[in-house]
């Protein structure tokens, strides 16, 4: 039983490890960047949980709903200020400007909020499922991040399939000019992908914390990191393959922390991520690119 | 008044000069030909109208209004749409998806289906592979798919750069009947073809680039009979 509990646990992680790589995979395959600020927007969003939560006292709702919207407004001015002006520059040149923002944000988040560790506690109960004659425990907390990172899953493809904007960012995502042609605001359009993706890492943040109380300046980069892993592990830009990745990766990191070694953990999982791209290199759900003579 | 009215445009890449203050102007129902050599200027001169490259200097006059800073995706809007080199359909989306896309900027949803209608009985292949990746399709069927993503947007006036190029000898005379008849319809085309001789003979006016500059221009029939035309870009 100790072996499917330990599973249970790496999709909950994997499920956190989905909604941010959901973030960094559409960002990639729309704007064509590496947002590696993502990890840091999700640690924002979780001291905007913690104040609203443990520090005013107002209900977990509201508080995730603020959090949202603080890191949607974050995510998009940031896109605005750092990267918009990158437009067309290379891409190493975006990257750095990216880490710059990273550690941007966890310098502020040090100034305001010290590095002092705070314990995160929602006050909510979530229970606990008892099966196989008691043998078997799962957190009412495991089954709703499993849940709620499917459905997001869901959600977002049938957005992008069937909804104007949704296909405007496909088209940006495979010929900018020409969806200009099209009369699509190539700006609007990343701008709003931009606003997903970290509204997405509030709602990641929330997870994370409630299976992982510790909230300092530097909670985001660990698993932003691991969750980048998880999207080149399905094939960046795959909305499918970053869920995959996710719930796959962490797996791989549960297992290996109770079968081989807790320290080691996170070495395997950034070992099983070489071994995929040498393999195959677009990733698990990643698209040929056909070039064309 | 010209429906399209360029004047002394100027264009850089950098520090290089495509563009060296070329005018020209195309009226309403007319079909005109911008043709010349590789590298000539033609396709950043219809870039430059659509708002992808920004001009340094001169203007783009659209029916009376100045359109020289406009962007982009507002150009679109006024009624000037654009099938470009290379055909650049989305080749990871479907027939159908690329159709849909052309009325990007159109909200009249009966409007949509008719024009979707009037597109796949002009070009019944693409109803037959709506439900097909754009990427499968022939280069002759890639085109006609531009061109009917270009003619969802219904626009007074069509761009279009180099349609026949790489495409069989018989889906060339096929896309110059097509782009008449859309003319006939009430469409106006600017046409930039290295194909000159097919060129000028759909078109009522032609100019001739040379270099970032124009170097002749006049009535396409006057054209196909000038010695030098004749020598540079008929091969005769």
């Amino acid at each position: 039983m100790s072996f499917i509990s330990n599973i249970i646990d790496g999709i909950n992680l994997g499920s956190i490890y989905a909604i941010i790589a959901l973030g960094y995979t559409m960002v990639y395959g729309i704007a064509k960047m590496l947002n590696f600020a993502h990890g840091d927007v999700i640690m924002i969003g979780g001291y905007v949980l913690y104040e609203i939560i443990q520090g005013l006292g107002y209900h977990p709702l509201l508080a995730i709903f603020l959090s949202m919207l603080v890191c949607t407004v974050l995510g998009v001015v940031i896109e605005r200020v750092a990267y918009k002006p990158l437009r067309g520059a290379t891409s190493l040149a975006v990257l750095i400007t990216a880490i710059g923002v990273s550690y941007l944000l966890q310098n502020v988040a040090q100034l305001i909020f010290t590095s002092n560790p705070k314990n995160f506690d929602s006050g909510i109960d979530f229970g606990t499922i008892s099966l196989a004659g008691g043998d078997l425990k799962i957190k009412g907390s495991t089954i709703l991040t499993i849940v709620v990172s499917a459905a997001i899953v869901v959600g977002l493809l049938i957005f992008i399939k069937k909804s104007k904007t949704g296909r405007a960012m496909l088209a940006v995502s495979e010929d900018k000019d020409a969806a200009r042609l099209m009369g699509v605001d190539v700006n609007k359009t990343i701008a709003i992908t931009f606003a997903i993706g970290s509204a997405l890492a509030a709602i990641a943040s929330f997870f994370m914390l409630t299976a992982m109380p510790n909230l300092t300046p530097t909670t985001g980069s660990m698993p932003g990191i691991k969750a980048f892993v998880a999207a080149v592990f399905g094939g960046i830009g795959s909305i499918p393959g970053a869920f995959v990745g996710g719930i796959l990766l962490g797996i791989i990191e549960s297992l290996s922390k109770k079968y081989i070694s807790t320290t080691l953990a996170n070495a395997i999982v950034f070992l099983v991520l070489i071994i995929v791209l040498i393999f195959k290199p677009t990733g698990l759900f990643g698209k040929k690119i056909k070039e064309k003579v | 008044m010209a429906l399209l009215e360029i004047n002394n445009l100027e264009v850089h890449y950098g520090v290089i000069q495509a563009l060296k203050g070329i005018s020209f102007e195309v009226n309403e129902g007319e079909i005109i030909a911008l043709i010349g050599a590789n590298g000539a200027g033609k396709t950043t001169t219809l870039h430059t109208i659509s708002g992808i490259l920004q001009a340094s200097s001169g203007n783009i006059i659209y029916d009376g209004k100045d359109i020289t800073k406009m962007q982009a995706h507002k150009i679109v809007n006024l009624g000037i749409s654009q099938v470009p080199e290379g055909r650049r359909v989305f080749a990871q989306l479907s027939v159908l998806e690329n159709l849909k896309l052309g009325a990007f900027i159109r909200k009249d949803k009966d409007g949509i289906e008719e024009d979707l209608r009037n597109i796949y009985e002009r070009f019944p292949r693409l109803e037959e592979r709506k439900n097909q990746m754009a990427g499968t399709l022939s280069g002759g069927e890639q085109q006609m798919l531009a061109m009917g993503r270009a003619l969802m947007s219904r626009p007074r006036i069509i761009l279009m750069d180099e349609p026949s190029m790489g495409l069989s000898p018989i889906y060339v005379s096929e896309i110059f009947d097509i782009i008449k008849s859309i003319n006939k319809d009430g469409t106006t085309v600017l046409l930039v073809e290295q194909n000159a001789k097919k060129a000028l003979s759909i078109a009522d006016r032609a100019y001739v680039l040379e270099t970032g500059k124009i170097a002749l221009s006049g009535d396409a029939k006057d054209l196909m009979n000038n010695d030098t035309v004749k020598k540079a870009y008929l091969g005769e």
